[in-house]
């Protein structure tokens, strides 16, 4: 029998439907999949073994039934963001120790309801602070891709380092993520899956455990551009529990993938071709340019020019909700409780011992900017730079601009443990210079893989789309995907 | 700008995060390290440029103001470290 874990998640939802396997069938063939590869590889922060087996028979029922939903019988992994009743829900952080909500996020509940089965929940850089999945509680991701010739483990980049990981290793037909800066278009440019970031209010933020409220999203991280469409339908939708909620219709995305570009005109910023960009990010950007052009779209240079203010930006407004965010967890109400002389030793004492060092200081940074007599230098500085970041995009897309084609990230993945990263959290801060503009300006991005560094590591693009026009991305996205004819497939090593 | 291990402590304290003495150098360079960072949003003309309140254009949803959810303390309270009666334990605040 062939692997059923090969399958894309659009060949697993049609094979179930047309009942060639079971559900139990695939979702027990990933369990096995999961257990031999997650010693080596820690994508899964908590296997929900037994619900996972539930849920399939159910699909299965349902299935036979005749009232199947569109992934009915498909298994997905989680980001630990996502609350999940009575389930490991800790956004892979020591301070929320034991933590099973008594909710379920709209997002996972929208999969639920369509059919899908839930694998487990998958690690991440702690409160999603972080781009190489480093800063978990639960230790770091190993990328399942390796340079040529090396043994060394690569980061899977970050935040969505768990998702995207057991994506690209076949431990999940697809997997949710997040995306606050970059969390889930970066970890799929290096891991060689697909990952899109919705316009801000697609999907719905409640019960995910906030991180910076003005640019979280939720996204899938999937092994094609048609499989990201399928899984973001089911995970869209108006809720009126999120009050940023836009209440739009949620188009067939799928639909758009095949439309092809056409007529389209694609943009191509001249901010982003920084200086000392390897060659072989300017090499890949010069490919996907000449495949849309093929394909009939037209291609004009662009100017964004507060672009190189976004990170700055970022780095005042991301740690600011944060600091407000993150203030809930004072050992009283959920997780770990450190006890104290007083009430206040022991908010600080728990604080201290349950929150990482990125977080602390990604909180003590957020504290300094809205403190008194900084708020203004800081604060609202950083959200004035935000909307002339935001106007640099309006003037593109009313000059008749459809989409903007940028790289993914500035190189490919990178070790585990790398010191000079490790040493200078502005470094580490920089993987993120592609796709932070898209969170502050609130725009839906994709991340498609669309070729290999010298080493045999992938390296991914990025589209930038008009906001609640993701319909187009999924369309150019697939013209990347298919012009590339790469079959993003790491070698087993570890099994 | 740039901060001193006194303000470093002060802002442990205004977050409520326990700052041991051997952690303050580390913090205080690297929390200098970000803020040099920031320094260049200096070069950015904002005058006459509104902050962002919001990133899409919406105004934000009204309900009417009655009680639409409740009535399950035992399960706002089953993830406490510490509760009794269904309200959370702290440490003895008012003497």
């Amino acid at each position: 029998m062939t692997d059923l874990t090969r399958l894309s998640l659009a060949a697993a939802a049609k094979g179930l439907k047309s009942k060639s396997f079971s559900s139990k069938e695939l979702t027990s063939a990933y369990l096995s999949a999961i257990e031999a590869a997650n010693p080596a590889l820690n994508a899964y922060v908590a296997v929900t073994h037994d619900t996972a087996l539930a849920m399939a028979e159910a699909s299965d029922a349902r299935i036979a039934a005749g009232n199947a939903g569109v992934i009915e019988g498909v298994p997905l992994g989680i980001k630990d963001l996502f609350g999940t009743r009575g389930t490991h829900t800790q956004a892979a952080s020591h301070i929320l120790d034991g933590f099973k909500p008594e909710y379920e996020s709209t997002v996972t509940a929208n999969l639920w309801r369509d059919g899908a089965v839930m694998l487990g929940k998958l690690n991440m850089d702690e409160f999603a602070m972080g781009s190489s999945n480093e800063t978990s509680h639960y230790g770091p991701v190993v990328n399942p891709w390796r340079a040529t010739g090396s043994d060394a483990a690569l980061v899977p980049g970050g935040s969505s380092g768990g998702s995207a990981a057991a994506v690209s290793a076949w431990l999940c037909a697809g997997a949710t993520a997040t995306d606050t800066g970059g969390s889930i278009r970066q970890p799929a440019a290096f891991t060689g899956t697909v990952g899109i970031k919705p316009t801000y209010g697609r999907c719905s933020r409640w019960g995910v455990v906030a991180f910076a409220s003005s640019l979280d999203q939720a996204g899938p991280i999937a092994r094609t551009v048609e499989d990201t469409a399928i899984m973001l339908r089911s995970m869209s939708g108006f809720d009126p529990k999120d009050s940023t909620s836009v209440d739009l219709t949620v188009p067939d995305f799928a639909a758009a993938v095949e439309r092809g570009v056409k007529g389209l005109t694609i943009g191509i910023p001249r901010e982003y071709r920084m200086d000392g960009m390897p060659e072989e990010i300017v090499k890949l950007w010069e490919h996907g340019i000449a495949w849309l052009k093929a394909e009939g779209a037209s291609v004009r240079d662009i100017s964004l020019p507060h672009t190189k203010y976004a990170l700055p930006a970022y780095y005042i407004v991301a740690p600011a909700e944060a600091s407000s965010n993150l203030a809930r967890y004072d050992g009283v109400k959920y997780g770990l409780r450190v006890s104290g002389k007083d009430i206040t030793d022991l908010y600080e004492l728990t604080r201290a011992a349950g929150f990482g060092r990125e977080v602390k200081r990604r909180i003590m940074i957020g504290t300094y900017v809205l403190s008194a007599g900084y708020y203004d230098a800081y604060y609202v500085k950083a959200q004035k730079v935000r909307t002339l970041i935001k106007r640099d995009f309006e003037l593109a897309f009313n000059d008749g601009i459809d989409a903007i084609l940028t790289p993914a990230t500035p190189s490919a993945a990178f070790v585990i443990g790398d010191e000079t990263l490790a040493a200078d959290p502005v470094k580490m801060y920089l993987n993120d210079v592609f796709t932070v503009t898209v969170n502050m300006a609130g725009l839906p991005g994709i991340a498609v893989p669309a070729g290999k560094d010298s080493a045999g590591l992938p390296l991914g693009l990025q589209l930038i789309g008009r906001p609640f026009d993701e319909e187009t991305l999924f369309a150019a996205g697939r013209v990347i995907e298919r012009s590339a004819g790469i079959h993003f497939e790491p070698e087993t090593w570890w099994r | 700008m740039s901060v001193d291990a006194k303000t470093v402590k002060r802002i442990g304290r205004l977050a409520r995060i326990r700052i041991d003495e051997s952690e303050l150098e580390k913090y205080q360079s690297e929390i200098n390290g970000i803020l040099g960072f920031v320094e260049q949003l200096d070069e950015v003309d904002v005058s006459g440029v509104e902050p962002m309140t919001s990133v899409t254009p919406m105004s934000l949803r009204r309900r009417v103001d009655v009680v639409s959810d409740g009535g399950y303390p035992e399960q706002i309270v089953k993830n406490a470290p510490l509760s009794e009666d269904n309200f959370f334990m702290v440490p003895k605040v008012v003497e």
